[in-house]
């Protein structure tokens, strides 16, 4: 038969769909919590603690509260665009897991089921393009809210993005020509057998975290949101789970990109000093889920901490830093990666 | 100029070289500094399960007592209502009748005794101005409520609990205070 339907092969995508999609949100939902308690503990304070112990449930609290506020949507604005807008930023917030290599392939049922919901040979460049989509959520919820803040909040974000993507695509180059793929699976088996891919490209490292943080919106690049300035950037005009949304998709960004940064440098799933081999199949495809955890656990701290120790940049600082710093820095970085592969391709040692 | 103390520090004024351009070490420093907060003690206490100490001498809400038999201490002199500077006390004198003698110490007794207490400054001349010991100050304080007319306390809420009846709640009613006349 030709269009023969390989059911189980349905059933294990949906059901790894579903796994990833609410793992995300669940950790998104947590990582505001750990935000918060982060915030408290780096400023003496003791951060959430009265809904349930040590404040677990608040993070559900939180939840229920947004649901239950009035849905505001202002007179003047674009309705649709205005709804469009949050749906946009959770939607790309989601899509970039679906080519996340999440673990190795599992034995089950009598099937090998990769935990990787889509092994596409352009990986990486779907990434780009999902997350540069994600900013079309902030401009055009600010967009449609005709206010002026949300404007320049959306503006804002905008160019932000524009300029320290340049500078992010750059860094991926170099270390493109180090791996020689785009798939993250890929990627991953590489770091397995040889080193983490810090090793080659610390620099590029560097460039791809602060990249990072100017594609989430995080701080000290919040200045799409910067509430001191523009009240609350692109949503001021929002409320309830639209704001929710906003709010939550921030959240998924910061996890989705840790996850990316640790499968890009930091070898994914590879569990450091551990031959997966010689040891039982479905065990170390478990721990291997954990230590990819472990390593987007580290990276989720570093964005708190980092975002609750530096200031805001001034917007003039921002473009400075993107265009006249970042991207000369990482031009080098790709030039510099280059020759050293010429020259080891004509049997130079070193 | 000279410095008035000697916390001052100088303001570096010379351009930035590259490195410091980067910010990266700058920022590496600040990020050790917010780190070490993680293991500093926190000042906070967490307020209904744990309070601080009070002073000995703290005014919190009042308390109408009664003696080691549980009889009601109060004669309704109006003396603690003349020495209110904010006028917040108001009481009913009334005669002890034959049968009540394990309610109230001597013949007279406050039928009606009212403290506004949004009037209240908690200035404590009430409890000095009391020759019977009737009314003092306790620990207690913060009390909250919907509604203004629930903070006229009347003698239901006034009264300290039965000595022999609730010895516990007693007890805690008392509190650790120092009435001021026995600190001299």
């Amino acid at each position: 038969m030709l269009l023969a339907i390989d059911f189980a092969l349905i059933i294990e995508k949906l059901v790894l769909i579903i796994i990833v999609v609410m793992a995300s949100l669940v950790i998104a939902m947590y990582a505001t919590y750990g935000e918060r308690k982060i915030a408290a503990v780096l400023q003496d304070r003791r951060g959430p603690n009265r809904a349930g112990p040590f404040g677990i449930l608040q993070p559900l609290a939180d939840g229920l509260k947004l649901f239950f506020k009035e849905d505001i949507i202002p007179d003047f604005s674009s309705k649709f665009l205005f709804i469009l807008g949050p749906s946009l930023a959770m939607l790309t917030a989601i899509m970039t897991s679906a080519i996340v290599p999440w673990g190795d392939k599992v034995h089950l049922f009598g099937r090998d089921i990769s935990l990787q919901i889509a092994d596409i040979n352009v990986g990486i460049l779907y990434v780009f393009a999902v997350v540069s989509m994600g900013v079309y959520g902030i401009m055009i919820g600010s967009w449609a809210s005709n206010n002026k803040f949300s404007l320049m909040g959306g503006l804002r974000a905008a160019s932000q993005i524009i300029s320290y993507e340049l500078a992010m695509g750059i860094t991926i180059i170099a270390l493109l020509m180090v791996t020689g793929t785009l798939s993250l699976k890929e990627m991953v088996l590489q770091q397995q057998a040889g080193y983490w891919n810090i090793v080659y490209q610390p620099l590029g490292f560097l460039l791809f975290l602060i990249c990072a943080f100017a594609e989430c919106n995080r701080a000290p690049f919040d200045l799409s949101e910067a509430e001191s300035e523009l009240i609350g950037g692109y949503h001021t005009e929002y409320s309830s789970m639209k704001l929710g949304f906003y709010l939550f998709s921030e959240y998924i960004n910061m996890f989705i990109s840790s996850v990316i940064m640790a499968t890009l440098f930091f070898g994914g799933y590879d569990i450091p000093f551990v031959n997966e081999a010689d040891y039982n199949q479905n065990l170390m495809a478990g721990l291997g889920v954990l230590a990819l955890m472990a390593k987007v656990v580290c990276f989720i701290f570093l964005f708190m901490w980092v975002r609750w120790t530096i200031p805001r940049f001034r917007y003039d600082q921002l473009m400075n830093l993107g265009w006249r710093i970042l991207i000369p820095i990482s031009l080098f970085n790709m030039l510099v990666t280059g020759a050293i592969i010429l020259l080891k391709q004509n049997n130079w040692h070193f | 100029m000279q410095a008035l103390t000697n916390r001052v520090k100088q303001v570096d004024r010379r351009k930035m070289n590259f490195l410091e351009k980067l910010y990266l070490v700058a920022i590496f420093k600040g990020m050790l500094i917010t780190f070490s907060h993680i293991f500093k003690k926190k000042p906070t206490i967490n307020y209904p399960e744990k309070t601080r100490p009070f002073s000995p001498v703290f005014r919190g809400l009042h308390i109408l007592n009664r003696d080691e038999e549980g009889r009601e201490n109060c004669t309704a002199c109006g003396l603690c209502a003349v020495a209110c500077p904010a006028e917040a006390i108001t009481m009913e004198a009334a005669e002890r009748q034959t049968g009540e003698e394990n309610l109230y110490r001597e013949e007279k007794y406050a039928a009606k005794y009212e403290i506004n207490m949004l009037r209240c400054i908690f200035c404590g001349l009430c409890e000095e101005a009391c020759p019977k010991d009737a009314i003092y100050l306790s620990e207690t304080f913060a009390p909250a409520d919907y509604q203004r007319k629930q903070f006229i306390y009347k003698k239901e809420e006034l009264l300290i609990p039965h000595p022999l009846e609730a010895p516990d709640a007693y007890k805690k009613a008392l509190g650790n205070r120092v009435k001021r006349e026995n600190i001299n």
